[in-house]
C-alpha cells in the first residue's frame, strides 16, 4: 500500500467523521421536526436503497425494478417484529385480526431480519428468473413488487400483516435508545449510522474479487463465463445482497415514518429510486448518495412552494397549487435524463484529486472568460 | 493413455444450418493443433461446443478421458438431422456444462472478436480472471478476512503482466490498447485461469506482419512456460504451418482432412477447398 493511497484513505475517513459529527450537532441543536433533519434522514434512507439498486443495475448490469417490493418486505418485517407483544395482542393496532406473532424483538434484530426476509424473497424469485439470459428480470421484478404489495394487503394474511390497515407503535426513530440504556439515540445520526455501515459493506463488496466478477458480467457475459465466473451464482449473489439492503432501507423508512402501509410501496417509488441512480450516475456509489440528498431536498423542501402558493417569493396561488410541483419536477428530470444522461458522476467516484481538478478547470475557464 | 481433449461425432445444428458436421478429433498432451478452414466453416462453432457456449446437437466431448459434454438429437427440429451417428448417443444421459465449469476444468480460450472487459484496466482484466482459482467466499472477501488471498491474486497478476510484456500498460483501459496488444492481453487473461489447454480463436487476426511473426515464438514460449497444450484456429498459413504439430481442416462444417503440416499442404481436397482459393485472392 503506497503512501499516497493511505493519505487519501485517511482523508476520506476524516471527511466521513466530519459529516457524522455535523449530523450529531444538528441533531442536538435543531428542532426534531425541522425540515433539514427530515431531509437528511430521508436522504440517507434513499441513499442506501439507491446504492443497493446501483449494485444491481450499475455494477452487475441487471436491470431490476423490484426495489419497492423488497423495501415493503423489510418495512413490514421490521414493524411486525419490533411492535411490542402486548400491543400486537391488544386491539390497538390489529383491530380486525388476532395477531399471529406474539413476541417482539429489538431494533437490531428487527433490522437484520428485515434484510434477511427481503433477501430470502430475492433468492426465491431469482432462482427461476436469473437463469434466463435476457432482460426478463425487469418485468419479473416489477410484477413481483406489485404482487407482494397485493399479498401484504390480502385479508387472509391479516393475522400477520394487519391486512390493508396500517402498522404503528413499533420502535420508530424517536424510540431508539443507546444500547443498554434509556438514553434516546440521536435519530438522524442513527439513520446515518445504519445507512453508512450498509453502504460501506456494499463498497467493500464492489471492491472485492466478487465485485470484479459482477463488473465482468456487466461488461461481457460471454467473456466473464469464459473466465470461469458462474453467471447464475454471481447474479443471484448480487440480487440477494442488493435486496437485503433494500429491505433494511425499507425498515429505516418505516422507522422514519412512524406508521407504515403496504399501499405506499408503489412502482412509482422504484422509479424514483431508479431516477436517483440515473441522476447520480450508473455505476457511481457517491453519485447515488449525492443524488439522493439532492432529490429529496428538491422534492420535499425547495420545490414545496410550488404546491403552496409562494415560490421564490413569487405569490401566485392560482398557478402554484397542488400538483404543480410534480409537473416542474418532471420537467427537471426530463432535462437531466435528456442532456446529462451520464448523471452527475458518470461511473466515477467522488475523490479529492478529482474535485481539485474540477475546481482547477472551473477556475481556468473563469480566468479565460475574465481575460477574453 | 487418454487424450487431453477428444471430440466424437460432434455435430452442431442451428435450425437448418449444420455448422459442425460429425467432427471427431483429439489433442494429445503438449501438442499444438490447428483448426483451419474457410470463413463460415464452423471453426468457432466447434470452439463454442468445447467451451460450453453451445450444446452440441449430437456427439460427445471428453477431457482427459472424462466425458464433459454429451448430447443427441431430441425433439422435432433436431431429429431432422442428427449427423451420421444420430442414434449412437441416444441412450446417453445428456450432459451440458456451462462455460465456467469448462474453464474450471482447465480449458481457457480467447475470442475471435476480442472480448475484453470494457470498463476495466489491463491490470483489472487479468485480476478478474484470477477470481476462479481464489480460495475465498463472499463473506471472507467482503470483510477482508481473506485479504492474503487477494494480495496473492494481485501479486500473481503483476507477475503475469510482467511475463507477458504488458506491465507498461498496467493502468490503461484495456480497450485503448493497440489491437495486437489487446490480443496478447486476452491470452494473458486466459492464462490467469491457470489452464492446461488453451484455445486460441484467430490470435493473429488484426496483427501486423511483425506481430504475427512474433506470435509464433510467443505461442511456443507460453506453451513451454505454462506446460500447455494449444488448440488454435488461424488463417495465417505461415504461422499454422510453422508451429502446428497437427492440423484439422473443416469445410462447410465437415472435416475434410487431418495430418501434419506437410501432409495438409499436399492434400488435394484441402487445396481445392481452401488453400487454392486463398492463393487466388
Ligand atoms: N448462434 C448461431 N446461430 C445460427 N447460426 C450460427 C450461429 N453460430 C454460427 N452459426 C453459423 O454457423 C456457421 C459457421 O460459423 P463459424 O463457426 O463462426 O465459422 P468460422 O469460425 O469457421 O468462420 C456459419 O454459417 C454461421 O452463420
Ligand atoms: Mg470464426
Amino acid at each position: 500500500m503506497d503512501s499516497a493511497y493511505r493519505k487519501r484513505l485517511i482523508a476520506i475517513w476524516i471527511g466521513i467523521a466530519a459529516v457524522y459529527l455535523a449530523v450529531l450537532l444538528l441533531d442536538m441543536t435543531l428542532r426534531p421536526t425541522s425540515m433539514l433533519l427530515t431531509v437528511l434522514k430521508k436522504g440517507a434512507i434513499y441513499s442506501l436503497v439507491a446504492v443497493s439498486m446501483n449494485l444491481l443495475n450499475g455494477f452487475t448490469g441487471l436491470f431490476s425494478l423490484g426495489q419497492a417490493g423488497f423495501m415493503l418486505i423489510g418495512a413490514y418485517t421490521y414493524a411486525i417484529l419490533t411492535m411490542p407483544g402486548d400491543v400486537k395482542t391488544s386491539e390497538s393496532v390489529y383491530k380486525y385480526y388476532e395477531c399471529f406473532i406474539t413476541f417482539d424483538t429489538g431494533v437490531f434484530i428487527g433490522l437484520v431480519a428485515a434484510g434477511l426476509m427481503a433477501a430470502l424473497f430475492a433468492f426465491l424469485i431469482g432462482w427461476p428468473v436469473l437463469r434466463l439470459k435476457s432482460d426478463y428480470l425487469a418485468i419479473a421484478t416489477l410484477g413481483f413488487a406489485e404482487i407482494i404489495r397485493a399479498i401484504f394487503q390480502w385479508d387472509v394474511l391479516g393475522p400477520v400483516t394487519n391486512g390493508a390497515n396500517l402498522l404503528r407503535s413499533y420502535i420508530d426513530l424517536t424510540r431508539v435508545t443507546l444500547p443498554f440504556t434509556d438514553i434516546p439515540f440521536p435519530p438522524t445520526l442513527f439513520v446515518f449510522m445504519v445507512s453508512g455501515i450498509c453502504i460501506l459493506i456494499i463498497v467493500l463488496l464492489i471492491n472485492s474479487s466478487y465485485g470484479r466478477a459482477f463488473k465482468a458480467i456487466r461488461d461481457d457475459e460471454t467473456a466473464a463465463e469464459a473466465m470461469g465466473i458462474n453467471l447464475f451464482r454471481s447474479k443471484e449473489l448480487s440480487f440477494v445482497i442488493s435486496s437485503f439492503f433494500a429491505g433494511i432501507s425499507g425498515a429505516l423508512l418505516a422507522m422514519f415514518q412512524y406508521t407504515v402501509q403496504a399501499q405506499q410501496f408503489k412502482s412509482m417509488m422504484t422509479y424514483e429510486i431508479l431516477l436517483i441512480v440515473v441522476i447520480g450516475g450508473i455505476g457511481s456509489i457517491s453519485g447515488s448518495c449525492i443524488a439522493s440528498f439532492l432529490y429529496i431536498t428538491l422534492s420535499e423542501w425547495w420545490l414545496r412552494g410550488l404546491d403552496m402558493g409562494t415560490f421564490l417569493g413569487i405569490s401566485a396561488p392560482s398557478l402554484f397549487r397542488s400538483g404543480f410541483r410534480k409537473l416542474v419536477f418532471s420537467v427537471i428530470i426530463m432535462v437531466i435524463v435528456l442532456f446529462f444522461s451520464r448523471g452527475i458522476m458518470g461511473d466515477k467516484e467522488l475523490s479529492i484529486p478529482r474535485m481539485r481538478a474540477a475546481f482547477a478547470r472551473a477556475a481556468k475557464r473563469m480566468r479565460k472568460e475574465a481575460a477574453g | 493413455m487418454n487424450s487431453m481433449l477428444e471430440l466424437r461425432n460432434v455435430t452442431m445444428q442451428f435450425g437448418g444450418v449444420v455448422a459442425v458436421n460429425d467432427f471427431s478429433m483429439h489433442i494429445e498432451e503438449g501438442e499444438i493443433v490447428a483448426l483451419i478452414g474457410p470463413n463460415g466453416a464452423g471453426k468457432t462453432t466447434a470452439f463454442n461446443c468445447i467451451t460450453g457456449v453451445y450444446e452440441p446437437t449430437n456427439g460427445e466431448i471428453l477431457y482427459r478421458g472424462r466425458t464433459i459434454a454429451v448430447n443427441h438429437p431430441r425433439g422435432r427440429m433436431k431429429r431432422i438431422y442428427g449427423g451420421l451417428h444420430g442414434d449412437m448417443y441416444a441412450s446417453r444421459r445428456v450432459l451440458n456444462p456451462t462455460p465456467d465449469e469448462i474453464t474450471r476444468l482447465g480449458i481457457a480460450r480467447t475470442f475471435q472478436n476480442i472480448r475484453l472487459f470494457r470498463s476495466m484496466t489491463v491490470y483489472e482484466n487479468v485480476l478478474t480472471a484470477m477470481h476462479l482459482r481464489a480460495r475465498q467466499n463472499a463473506l471472507s472477501a467482503v470483510f477482508r478476512i481473506s485479504w492474503k488471498e487477494e494480495q496473492r491474486m494481485r501479486e500473481d497478476t503483476e507477475r503475469l503482466l510482467k511475463e507477458q510484456d504488458l506491465y507498461q500498460y498496467r493502468d490503461e483501459k484495456a480497450t485503448s490498447l493497440p489491437y495486437g496488444k489487446q490480443r496478447r492481453l486476452e491470452i494473458a487473461r486466459a492464462l490467469a485461469t491457470e489452464p492446461e489447454l488453451l484455445l486460441l480463436d484467430e490470435p493473429a487476426a488484426g496483427m501486423n506482419p511483425q506481430e504475427t511473426k512474433e506470435l509464433s515464438a510467443f505461442i511456443r514460449e507460453i506453451k513451454e512456460r505454462y506446460s500447455l497444450s494449444v488448440f488454435m484456429i488461424e488463417h495465417h498459413m505461415d504461422l499454422v504451418m510453422d508451429i502446428s504439430d497437427r492440423i484439422y481442416v473443416l469445410d462447410f462444417g465437415s472435416p475434410i482432412a487431418e495430418g501434419s503440416p506437410a501432409e495438409i499442404q499436399r492434400n488435394q481436397r484441402v487445396i481445392d477447398a481452401y488453400l487454392g482459393v486463398s492463393e487466388d485472392v
